[in-house]
């Protein structure tokens, strides 16, 4: 009896927890699809019609389509690339012991954003290359480059010498070894790199609002934008809020085993 | 041969990273000993450390140093308490757990400008969430973002809002891994359950907790999405931190010598206090 009433009080507690985050997102989504005058009713409505038109607006009005391709394309090569440069990197570190680098990649994070902005800002102004992918992709490499490392060393290092003795011993090449064996059994870390870093160049802001353009911009930087213009727009502003939150969310669904690991590699060893 | 081969995997990365990272900290710190007036037309000229002299009687600079200080430990304290005792609370077997680490997941990665943005409605005065509720409950509207002095709490509960998860997850998987011998021997012993939290389970987790501390510490300290969206540093600069300085200084001020020199010293705070932070983890290590 005791420990029934013991394990309903857990699970109240459990869900009264999990309603803190849960409650700003259904608020989100709520707003977005509430008409303007719902959302200046007081008391607010639970209960209301719901519409999509404020869904509609943001994909209607403007280049909100344009934007999300952006931030898809930016993210895509930001990814794309620190992968291609990344993994290799990342065997040949944990292969060889290269702890140092790790320990300077970890240091480099410490480094505001800014400091990285200011120097690429005077050089993509000077070279005219300001709201283009380029400088985009360039400067979200900066967080996604050593971020896949970071992870990459670790999932490497689980990998059990033996494995690639074996091939070696079949005749494979180092590089062979890496490609055809190390490669498929690390995939897990792979994937999780790959989306973290994903939704890590998805999510930037600051480089984006300084490099970007009427060409170039990411969603990010237009729902921001949509804030000065719109302050009133709760409707409009919501539902452009959730589109750009949904893709992290549904993406996060995917790599819930290994996410946290992911996000506290790099610093767990240095 | 091998040599040959360790940089044939790790060459093209650390040339690619030398470009990109390394060559605007150097110049970065290059640009902080000179002035630069993007609109003047003007080159570079070399002054010294003066950018630096020039802050220790700039009065915005101060302020930046005090929010940045508040903010980040009022947050830090927030998610370190908070995370770990959520994770306690949740450190057990129960049907729906890998749900509840899933909700958790959402707020570290949702878009920053759009939980700001979000959280800047609730905010509100008249039609905001949170007053409503405030007015619920008998108590009286408050102004949050529009007040001096109840900005940077608010900015705090926001946060603690997205990042307690992170702590608590961390926390969480650190405690699942422990091994339950020490446990069980504690229960023979009669120990009851606040002992063996504060005399068991706080000593063996306070790695982790540490770890997770000073992940946390490095953005914390470098903010610069959620206070921008939500406040631009207002109201006038009662919430402007270090970084949302630099940023002002840089690119509406186009001052890109003194923005270089804060960003200098914003990178200073950071590492020093992660140094401060692997000191008592290692301290801790050793005990």
């Amino acid at each position: 009896m005791i420990k029934s009433v013991k394990t309903t009080l857990f699970y109240l507690g459990v869900i009264l927890i999990c309603l803190i985050p849960v409650f700003v997102f259904l608020w989100m989504f709520m707003t977005g699809l509430k008409s303007q005058a719902d959302n200046l009713s007081i008391p607010p409505k639970l209960i209301f019609s719901p519409t999509f038109a404020n869904f509609k607006d943001v994909f209607g009005q403007g280049n909100f389509f344009n934007y999300l391709l952006n931030s898809t394309i930016v993210a895509t090569f930001s990814v794309v690339i620190a992968l291609l440069f990344g993994l290799p990197a990342a065997y040949g570190i944990a292969k060889y012991r290269m702890q140092k680098i790790g320990l300077a990649l970890l240091v480099a994070r410490m480094v505001p954003f800014i400091s990285y902005l200011i120097p690429w800002f005077i050089v993509f102004r000077s070279l005219g290359l300001i709201d283009t992918y380029i400088a985009l992709i360039t400067t979200h490499l900066i967080i996604t480059l050593p971020f896949v490392i970071w992870i990459m060393v670790n999932f490497f290092e689980g990998v059990p010498a033996s494995l690639e003795e074996a091939a070696r011993v079949d005749g494979c090449t180092t590089f062979q070894a890496f490609t055809r064996i190390l490669i498929p059994v690390v995939r897990n870390g792979i994937f999780t790199a790959a989306v973290l870093s994903f939704i890590f160049s998805w999510n930037q802001f600051l480089f984006s609002l300084i490099l970007s353009g009427n060409n170039t911009m990411t969603v990010p930087v237009a729902v921001f934008q949509f804030i000065s213009y719109d302050e009133i727009n709760w409707g409009g502003l919501a539902a452009a809020a959730s589109v750009i939150t949904i893709p992290p969310l549904v993406m996060t669904v995917f790599i819930q085993k290994y996410m946290i690991k992911g996000l506290t590699s790099g610093a767990v060893k240095g | 041969m091998e040599t040959k081969t360790k940089y044939v995997f790790t060459l093209p990365a650390l040339v690619l990273i030398g470009i990109i990272v390394m060559f605007p900290i150097v110049y970065n710190l290059f640009m902080s000993m000179n002035t630069w007036y993007v609109a003047s037309g003007k080159g570079l000229e070399w002054v010294g450390i003066k950018n630096y002299l020039n802050l220790l009687s700039d009065k915005r600079f101060l302020n930046s140093l005090i929010v940045t200080f508040l903010f980040s430990l009022g947050a830090l304290v927030f998610e370190v308490v908070l995370g770990t005792s959520l994770a306690l609370f949740l450190n057990r077997e129960f049907r729906g757990k890998n749900l509840v680490k899933l909700i958790f997941l959402f707020p570290i990665a949702a878009t920053p400008v759009a939980v700001s943005l979000i959280w800047g409605m609730m905010y509100n005065y008249d039609l905001g969430i949170i007053n409503i509720m405030l007015q619920n409950i008998g108590l009286k509207p408050l102004l949050w973002l529009a007040s001096p002095k109840l900005v940077i709490p608010a900015l705090i509960i926001t946060d603690t809002w997205q990042w307690t998860p992170l702590i608590l997850l961390i926390v969480l998987a650190n405690l699942e891994s422990l091994p339950t011998d020490p446990f069980e021997s504690a229960k023979v012993d009669g120990a009851n359950i606040m002992q063996v939290i504060f005399h068991i389970t706080i000593p063996m987790i306070r790695p982790a907790i540490v770890v997770a501390a000073m992940i946390r510490s490095i953005d914390a300290i470098k903010t610069f999405d959620m206070i921008y969206v939500m406040t631009q540093g207002g109201p006038d600069i009662a919430s402007e931190n270090l970084n949302l300085y630099i940023f002002q200084t840089g690119f509406s001020y186009f001052r890109m010598g003194t923005a270089s020199a804060l960003a200098i010293v914003l990178f200073a705070i950071v590492l020093a206090f992660n140094v401060f932070l692997s000191i008592i983890r290692k301290s801790g290590e050793r005990l």
